[in-house]
């Protein structure tokens, strides 16, 4: 339709401008020049015609649910987008396809070689404030000097005691620390040489009802794997969601790839994405890497039983939030569980092993990581330790520079975590480092002149300026491919306005999908926690 | 980092001292990044902070600094009847032009700085970068001989009553430069308007009128430009010559269409920008350029730019078709060589804060900024030009729009969830 009065518009504005600008000639009867104003009239009647008729077809392709988006076009015309749009890469044979414009990839140094070493690490923990809405002091069902098996549960929350949240490997409880008004923080496991598993039944999934499927979950802790949008908690075991979205692969900066995490894991990956489709009444989605020249794993192009949707584009394209809103927008009260591949294949080996497998392949990335390669670990394991020796004004992130977590040698990797990233410290004065800086760094602006050539930078933790009143404007929907307006998200949240929150699609973003924002906000505006603002106060409300 | 060291030593005392410590941080931070590191939220930041977009915006400006100066001293001989060609006499006019332009410049900052600093210190935080981009466009968008006390009250006016009463940088509804010039403009508009503001130094454009020199023409550039080896100078007992008018384009213009216009300026002079104007506007390619700048760095929004520049086709050629006066049938592309359309584009109509904010937005609002202004121009004899009163209306407007697209947006979202 946009397109449509465009046309029309530049053919109007054509015409007039010809008229006008001969006007003054007219009345000196010149032949051709009337001839030809005739002529562009009789084009412009005719293009009327097939413009009337184009809609016409459309509306009827619309009626009969023609109109799909991974459909063909049913117009007439090409339209601008398909255009310009990058091409479809030949290996894309099934499923729909969508080429994002905005975003921007950072890229930095230290990628992870892609090499899998043992990890490090002798303890793990549950950190109970990695998961959102939990109390402050959930019931701990283990003490110190404790022996459990990886499955065993090690806490519950009082308000939901359904779910329990189980220990990721076996050994020895060795402390339970508490953070800030005696919250609980972690629960540390020294693991055993050789991990124990508590066993449990293999269902058969044919002849499993679904609440039968839940409680199973529910009872081996698999159900914590599973991230329900809006606002990023734990479902309810009574919550049965509208669809299930996977990403497979991660666009955020130095993040893993997953094709090279999954090798070998196809069976266990199937097994959860049929468990999963259980649990929704809509199907289950796989969005599917289409940047590369090269195809993804087989594990993810020769799934079953779900819808393969492709993207091309730049971070933040592999987020979930980003494939969620392109193919399916979470609208009113919809409810849209969310996994990472790896948490996926967790729940599949509860179902063809009969144990809660928690293993992991971590990332260890950043210029500062004295050899950037992948770990296998097990989930919440010891950060210093799989980091290895780094220098003292080091930086480590659990999870990605944009939307990880800062943490020390002693502490843990968040729940869903599966990269870490070193950054060295920006606690340096530079002088005139806001108009000439001495290095390079990334930026989303097309005013440093690194960014015309490929670099990767070496960048550290600097903010770049100080925190100043939003000013800039259109920035951040350069670098958020969604139908939305962040910043006036953002002021919403600030003043409290629920109705606009609401109407602008704060139910459609989680942190990790504005870090990008963040990132590139002139204004040093911390987006990531307005927006938690925003859905603490929404999920009060609902 | 003995500069460093020597800096952070003398810092006033915050409480003791809260104007002194706010002038010092102000001054600090512009000489040395800060040593912030993130905390929460993204561990690295963009390159790109406020200070960096504002001076990239000044610095897009500086051609027409460099030529407005130049074309003061231009225009001044012109009125003599010296240095036809725009490179003759060009010590002279290059000394002519700065004389002026410093004085008016100083007098912004002082006043404008000082207004920001006192209230930063005020309100305890740091002084922000808007004043940067503001300070250095007034000075632009001014007369050549605007009185400096009148224009203290105007950047005074603008920044108090435009910017700090709503809260500061980020905060304004109107654009802060435009205000300045809309004051000067409304409280002085019987000696603001007319021929002969926009050339400098002569009292009456009048044949035989006399042009007084100061004793800093006299006595300091004359005997430095003949220590130089120069052979011209500032001549006291010049006369503005026979036939001489003062008049820009666009009241030539109004007066007897585009052929009265060509009878007294050629295309590419106008083009070029050696006519009577505001300091900084005449230039189109120099304006082009400093936009081309703010275009490929990203700072100013192309949107605003180009659908501003089709509002102000579409309405021309509308006024084409009309033809009812000499100045409606001027031919739409010529009405982009006289006035300051390039210079409002580029630099007015595109600050980001006063502008709509929603990328759909900013070309409704661009279109309507085009289309409104050259309604004023061409129809109203009050006013030499339409961009100002223009950019200032659609300032008033931009929330407005940005609500309708916002709506369709909660539109679009609420129709999906009833689907």
């Amino acid at each position: 339709m946009k397109n449509n009065i465009l046309y029309t518009f530049l053919v109007a504005l054509f015409l007039f401008s010809s008229n006008t600008a001969f006007a003054a000639d007219s009345g000196s009867g010149s032949n051709i020049l009337n001839l030809s104003l005739w002529g562009l009239a009789i084009l412009v009647i005719f293009f009327l015609i097939i413009q009337v008729s184009d809609n016409l077809i459309r509306i009827e392709a619309k009626e009969s649910g023609l109109d799909n988006k991974s459909q063909a076009s049913v117009s007439l015309f090409p339209s601008f987008s398909n255009m310009f749009s990058a091409k479809k890469p030949s290996y894309v044979k099934e499923g729909s396809f969508y080429a994002l414009k905005a975003g921007h990839d950072i890229a930095l140094e230290g990628i992870a070689a892609k090499v899998v070493n043992a990890g490090a690490a002798t303890t793990y923990a549950i950190q109970p404030q990695n998961f959102v809405g939990i109390s402050p002091i959930p019931k701990v069902t283990v003490a110190v000097g404790d022996e459990v098996k990886a499955g065993d549960v090690v806490c519950f929350d009082k308000k939901r005691p359904n779910i329990k949240y189980v220990a990721p490997v076996s050994g020895e409880v060795i402390a339970v620390n508490r953070g800030a008004k005696r919250s609980i923080k972690e629960v540390v496991i020294l693991a055993d040489k050789e991990i124990n598993y508590k066993s449990f039944p293999t269902l058969d999934l044919a002849n499993t009802s679904r609440e039968a499927l839940v409680n199973h979950l529910l009872e081996s802790g698999a159900w914590t794997m599973i991230n329900q949008r809006p606002f990023g908690i734990i479902p309810d075991a009574t919550d049965v969601p509208k669809a299930v979205f996977i990403s497979t692969f991660d666009s955020a900066p130095l993040a893993p790839d997953l094709n090279f995490v999954v090798a070998g894991q196809g069976a266990a990956f199937q097994k959860g994405l049929d468990v999963l489709g259980m649990l929704t009444e809509g199907s289950v989605h796989l969005g599917l890497d289409a940047r590369g020249t090269d195809a993804p794993s087989t594990v993810f192009t020769d799934a079953t039983g779900v819808e393969k949707h492709w993207f091309h584009g730049k971070h933040p394209v592999g987020n979930v939030g980003i494939q969620i809103h392109h193919v399916s927008p979470i609208a009113g009260d919809d409810k849209v569980w969310t996994l990472g591949v790896q948490e996926v294949i967790t729940i599949g080996k509860l179902f063809t092993e009969g144990k809660f497998d928690a293993s992991r392949i971590i990332a260890v990335t950043g210029a500062e990581a004295s050899t950037p390669a992948y770990v296998s670990t097990y989930l919440g394991a010891n950060i210093g330790a799989l980091a290895g020796t780094v220098g003292d004004n080091v930086r480590l992130v659990s999870g990605d520079v944009l939307s990880g977590v800062q943490k020390s040698k002693e502490e843990f990797l968040d729940f869903r975590d599966d990269q870490i990233t070193t950054i060295k410290e920006g606690n340096e004065y530079e002088m005139f480092g806001w108009l000439a800086p001495m290095d390079a760094r990334p930026s989303v602006s097309q005013t440093f002149l690194s960014g015309l050539v490929d670099v990767t930078y070496e960048a550290n933790t600097n903010t770049h300026g100080e925190k100043r009143a939003f000013v800039v404007t259109g920035q951040y929907e350069k670098v958020l491919p969604m139908d939305i307006y962040p910043q006036h998200l953002m002021k919403a949240i600030i003043v409290n306005d629920f109705e606009r929150m609401d109407g602008l699609g704060i139910n459609e973003l989680l942190e990790e999908d504005v870090a990008l924002c963040e990132f590139a906000c002139t204004s040093k505006q911390p987006l990531q926690s307005i927006l938690r603002e925003g859905l603490e106060i929404m999920r009060e409300q609902a | 980092m003995g500069l460093l060291d020597t800096l952070k030593k003398i810092e006033p005392d915050k409480k003791e001292s809260p104007f002194l410590h706010t002038l010092y941080d102000g001054f600090f931070t512009f000489a040395f990044a800060p040593d912030h590191v993130t905390k929460g939220g993204t561990h690295i930041k963009d390159g790109i902070d406020l200070k960096r977009t504002m001076v990239i915006v000044v610095l897009a400006m500086q051609l027409c600094y460099l030529f407005g100066s130049i074309n003061i001293g231009h225009q001044h001989f012109s009125a003599l009847g010296l240095y036809s060609g725009f490179v003759q006499g060009l010590h002279l006019k290059l000394a002519y032009g700065l004389v002026k332009l410093i004085p008016i410049f100083v007098v912004t900052h002082l006043v404008g700085l000082g207004i920001e600093f006192w209230y930063a210190a005020k309100k305890g935080h740091a002084i922000e970068e808007g004043f940067l981009v503001s300070g250095a466009l007034i000075p632009l968008i001014m007369p050549p001989d605007v009185p400096l006390l009148w224009l203290a009250m105007a950047v005074a006016f603008a920044v108090i009553i435009g910017k700090e009463a709503f809260g500061g940088t980020g905060m304004n509804i109107l654009n802060v430069a435009l205000l300045a010039r809309v004051f000067i403009f409304f409280a002085y508009p019987t000696t603001i308007s007319g021929d002969e503001v926009w050339v400098a130094g002569l009292a009456k454009p009048e044949a035989g009128a006399m042009v007084e020199y100061g004793a800093i023409f006299t006595g300091f550039f004359n005997p430095l430009f003949e220590s130089l080896g120069f052979t011209s100078f500032f001549d006291p007992t010049a006369t503005v010559i026979d036939g001489y008018t003062g008049a820009t384009p666009l009241s030539l213009a109004y007066q007897g269409g585009w052929e009265n216009v060509t009878r007294v300026y050629s295309e590419s002079q106008m083009w070029w920008g050696a006519i009577p104007g505001s300091i900084g506007e005449t230039s189109k390619p120099l304006i082009l350029a400093g936009a081309g700048i703010l275009i490929a760095t990203g700072i100013a929004s192309w949107r605003i730019m180009l659908s501003m520049f089709v509002g102000a086709a579409v309405m021309a050629m509308l006024l084409n078709a009309w033809d009812a006066t000499p100045f409606m049938s001027v031919p739409w592309y010529y009405q982009f060589w006289m006035g300051s359309f390039f210079f409002a584009m580029a630099f007015m109509a595109t600050d980001p804060v006063t502008a709509a904010s929603t990328n759909r937005g900013k070309i409704i609002y661009g279109f309507l900024i085009g289309f409104v202004g050259m309604i004023i121009r061409v129809l109203n004899p009050a006013y030499p030009e339409g961009w100002m009163l223009a950019i200032l209306f659609m300032n008033v407007f931009a929330p407005l729009i940005d609500h309708y697209v916002l709506d369709a947006n909660m539109t679009r979202r609420m129709n999906r969830a009833n689907a």
